[in-house]
């Protein structure tokens, strides 16, 4: 199956989380990643520039109208929402949903109903529910909706929830969603002769 | 045919059964029809944005379908009110990235206090928080008696608001903080009356300030400014109209006139981005230079 969008949603405890999936990440990986992780809304440029030190992809912070282009990843500015469309992502300052800005549940679903089944959904730790819904929308579409398995999460509510809603979903470890996205991304004859 | 309602939580989008190509189709008549019937053009507004708060106000109205919407629109002039204040995201705040308007106090005032006259244009002022924080900084710099200030939304709805001067006060909190945090020497207290139903702010702020509607997409520039504001606002619009509504700002500058975008929002990709240089990276403050 070829994917065209991954998209991350994360909160408490995500940033370790987010270390260890984006540092497993090989430099020939070629899907889009947009990463949703709550924050502080004057939290600034500091996740970009941290998560930038994990791997040699392009982690972008995302202005309006950003093109996305195969192999970046793009982090969700604080206190705005992303927007999903084939080929760009918009933001928006519309009221937070959930308490959220960004909420994870609006990038998603965003990303579903553009690429449809073209979606990889993935949910994180986290301390509250936000992404449920939006990783429903990816399986509902036909994507793919994987959770983190929530005994290994730092924060298990949102994993939780998450499963809930998509009880279909896959539950894998930190190390195991990794190893999917970099499987996903590798070409079907390249995957025969690797080790 | 019957469409299945979500049952939690607003829809933030059609059923999963609603065909895609078909949704844009309605969603672009009904565009198309509010446009012609009311004036109202959002035919070149941001598509994902566009279509959650459309597909907000059809679980509002308790439609099932875009085509439904536009019938009800179009038909009733009170509905396409309720429509009209959605679709113009009026979310804004006092102080609002408070880095920006240190910024503004201490490397845009200097500029502006080079002429013996400034003129600034607030363009999608909402209802009015941006006027009141740069009129604040303004006044503490000595430079607001010099200045008109021009402040203009598409929506009368906020204009009404911005004039009266009223904010939640259950934001005050917030917005001390930020105006600490963007340089604010005095208390915050000294602008504002606190009322049972808000903050009223003091109305000698706003001495100065024009309120008017003004439409980006349709209305042409109405003056030379030296500075203007336009914040958080293009982000709801195309590329193509984001361009267009460049070149009413270009004309709208006198040489070495400022132009302040959102925080993510720039003029990178858009056909004026070599008329300005950048007074101010990362808050996307330019100066008119061609
Ligand atoms: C999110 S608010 C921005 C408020 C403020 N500038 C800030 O940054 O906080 C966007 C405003 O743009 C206005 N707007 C949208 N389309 C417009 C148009 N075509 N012409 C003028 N104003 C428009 C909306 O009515 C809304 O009040």
């Amino acid at each position: 199956m070829t994917y065209e969008i991954a998209v991350i949603g994360t909160s408490w405890g995500g940033l370790a989380a987010l270390h260890q999936i984006l540092g497993a990440l090989p430099s020939s990986f070629r899907l889009p990643v947009v990463v949703v992780q709550h924050r502080h809304k004057d939290s600034g440029q500091f996740l970009p520039r941290v998560l930038q030190d994990d791997t040699s992809l392009c982690v972008c912070d995302v202005e309006d109208k950003t093109p996305i282009v195969s192999g970046n990843i793009y982090i969700a500015p604080a206190n705005y929402h992303v927007l999903i469309e084939r080929g760009h992502l918009s933001l928006s300052t519309d009221e937070p949903v959930a308490f959220s800005r960004p909420s994870i549940d609006v990038t998603f679903i965003s990303a579903a109903d553009a690429y449809r089944k073209g979606v990889v959904g993935i949910v994180l730790t986290g301390a509250n529910s936000d992404g449920a819904r939006g990783l429903k929308r990816v399986s509902d579409r036909g994507g793919l909706a994987i959770v983190q398995r929530p005994e290994t999460a730092e924060s298990s509510i949102m994993p939780a929830a998450a499963l809930r809603q998509v009880p279909g979903a896959r539950v894998l470890t930190l190390a195991e969603i990794a190893d999917v996205l970099a499987a996903l991304t590798v070409a079907p004859a390249q995957r025969r002769t690797g080790t | 045919m019957a469409l299945p309602l979500s049952d939690s939580g607003p829809l933030e989008g059609p059923p999963v059964s609603y065909d895609p190509d078909l949704e844009r189709i309605e969603i672009e008549l009904l565009l198309e029809g509010v446009y012609r019937h009311y004036g109202f053009d959002f035919r070149s507004y941001a598509y994902a944005s566009i279509r959650r708060r459309l597909w907000k106000r059809v679980e509002a109205e308790g439609l099932r379908s875009i085509s439904e919407l536009q019938a009800l629109a179009l038909h009733d002039a009170t509905a396409m009110d309720r429509l009209l204040l959605d679709l113009s995201i009026s979310v804004t705040a006092m102080f609002r990235d408070p880095d920006f308007y240190r910024v503004f106090r201490q490397e845009v005032v200097p500029l502006l206090r080079t002429y013996p006259f400034i003129r600034i244009w607030h363009a999608g002022c909402s209802t009015g928080e941006e006027v009141y924080s740069a009129a604040i900084v303004l006044e503490e710099e000595g430079l607001l008696d010099r200045a008109r200030i021009y402040a203009t939304d598409i929506n009368d709805r906020v204009l009404k608001q911005a004039k009266a001067g009223i904010f939640p006060l259950n934001r005050m909190q917030e917005y001390t903080e930020n105006y600490i945090n963007a340089g604010g020497q005095r208390s915050f207290s000294e602008y504002y009356t606190a009322m049972y139903d808000g903050a009223l702010f003091s109305p000698s702020l706003t001495r100065n300030t024009v309120f008017s509607q003004h439409n980006l997409v349709t209305d042409r520039s109405f003056s030379e400014f030296h500075m203007v504001f336009c914040r958080n606002v293009l982000i709801y619009f195309d590329r193509a109209l984001q361009d267009r509504v460049h070149a009413l700002f270009y004309d709208s500058l006198v040489m070495l006139g400022i132009l302040a975008l959102g925080s993510k929002e720039s003029l990178r990709f858009s056909q004026y981005e070599d008329c300005y240089e950048m007074l101010h990276v990362k808050e996307r403050i330019y100066r008119k230079v061609r």
